[in-house]
């Protein structure tokens, strides 16, 4: 203890500066919009960094439960797949918009697992590749947008909910067609946030969002919820908004596969140009 | 002594005024944004305590962040050069005893010296600030030529203010 305080006392000049040169630099982060993102997010990529080395690790630790539990589902898949698929509706549709040129064919299914407490959270259908369901056909509900298709196996596939932190799906103000991404930030399953509205925009508590159609993965126009708060952070250069989703997440049950049989042709042509 | 110290509140309060009420005002250019209250700093007597160099440039630092709304910033690179001072100073002062409220200005040191030990101060004062404002590297060499160009006209204010303060110091 003695040799502590006689070292603060020979270093006195230096550690004044350092504890001086905090307080400033808590300053700077705490009320400078800009410099505080940029810190976030910087610190974000560290902290992954960390986490991504450290659960390589720890996965060696719990492959003797993940192994249990993979066996575990294997036999409920098993004991779900005779017969009993057959006896659900089966029914497929095309759609033609006003041009005649876009085609969207929709196939109807069931969820059988949803979760929406997680951080990443995923969807469980009853249809799979044997009913022509492929990767990142949209998922719509009679209420609206319910997620994307991101793996399929024969007679199942899962959807990235969008109640998944890590899917951005390209919306629009309805009206007045400006257009940023829907994103969830992890908390309540009813809202989701629209970003990157401009500030020129004109935007009111109750206006509707739909989708804006540049994926190719949705129909312009389907529903994805209506605006329930809009705030302006100072420094910021976009709209926060917080949008109530149309579809309620706990009680999803029948949905529809959209899929855009233009879809490979656009991306084609978009990868070209975008290339040149 | 109180004399000396109602002498430099005074001095920082004009320099302060000079900075946030005309030389911020003026719109020269994104790469030259001077500033000259440093000199508040640069001018302090020889062998002022360290802890209290740190503490008065905190505070000169602070109050320039409440008028110009950079919260932190001019606090940081104000603190740095502050920090750097006492060493340099002991690594380019002539070796000769000095009075106790002896300053390091053109009129006791002369006006190469001066010169040297003002662009050192100056420099290392911009080089954090711009750095600190733009927050990343990413535009390493635009935010260099910014310091370099914003010191040189700092550096230019401050003989200014140096010519007229130094007169005075003659007379005495």
């Amino acid at each position: 203890m003695r040799n502590i305080i006689r070292f603060l006392i020979q270093h006195h000049f230096a550690v004044l500066f350092v504890l001086l040169q905090l307080i400033a630099f808590i300053f700077i982060i705490s009320f400078n919009p800009y410099q505080r993102a940029s810190f976030i997010n910087s610190s974000n990529a560290v902290n992954s960094f960390f986490y991504k080395r450290s659960s390589n690790i720890i996965e060696y630790f719990s492959l003797r439960k993940t192994n249990r539990v993979l066996a575990e589902e294997n036999a409920f898949l098993k004991s779900r797949m005779p017969e009993s698929f057959q006896l659900s509706p089966n029914y497929k549709r095309i759609v033609e918009d006003s041009l005649k040129y876009k085609q969207y064919i929709y196939r109807s299914g069931k969820v059988i697992n949803n979760t929406i407490t997680g951080k990443f959270n995923y969807l469980t259908i009853d249809k799979g590749n044997k009913d022509s369901i492929k990767k990142e056909m949209g998922v719509i509900s009679s209420e609206g947008v319910v997620g994307i298709i991101n793996n399929t196996s024969s007679h199942f596939s899962t959807a990235i909910s969008v109640l998944n932190t890590r899917l951005k799906i390209s919306a629009k103000l309805e009206g007045s067609n400006f257009f940023g991404s829907i994103e969830w930030d992890g908390k309540s399953y009813q809202y989701v946030q629209l970003n990157e509205i401009p500030l020129h925009a004109v935007v009111r508590p109750g206006d509707i969002v739909v989708t804006s159609g540049f994926s190719a993965i949705f129909p312009e126009g389907i529903p994805i919820g209506v605006v329930e708060k809009v705030t302006l952070d100072e420094g910021d250069s976009f709209f926060r908004i917080l949008v109530k989703l149309s579809v309620d997440f706990k009680s999803i049950t029948f949905v529809e596969m959209v899929e855009n049989q233009d879809r490979d042709e656009k991306i084609q042509l978009e990868s070209n140009s975008y290339n040149d | 002594m109180i004399n000396d110290s109602l002498k430099y509140v005074f001095n920082l309060i004009i320099l302060v005024l000079i900075q946030v009420l005309i030389i911020n005002n003026i719109p020269l250019s994104w790469f030259i944004n001077p500033f000259i209250y440093i000199s508040f700093i640069i001018t302090l007597p020889l062998f002022i305590p360290g802890w209290f160099l740190l503490i008065l440039g905190f505070v000169t630092g602070l109050i320039i962040d409440i008028s110009c709304n950079t919260p932190g910033m001019h606090t940081s690179a104000t603190l740095v050069m502050s920090f750097i001072r006492p060493y340099f100073l002991n690594s380019i002062i002539p070796r000769e005893d000095h009075q106790s409220t002896a300053q390091p200005v053109p009129s006791v040191f002369g006006m190469g010296w001066f010169m040297k030990y003002a662009l050192v101060m100056t420099l290392s004062h911009h080089l954090v600030l711009f750095f600190i404002e733009e927050f990343s590297f990413s535009n390493f060499f635009s935010t260099l030529f910014k310091v370099v160009l914003s010191s040189v006209i700092s550096l230019l204010l401050i003989f200014i203010v140096q010519m007229f303060s130094g007169t005075k110091t003659k007379i005495r």
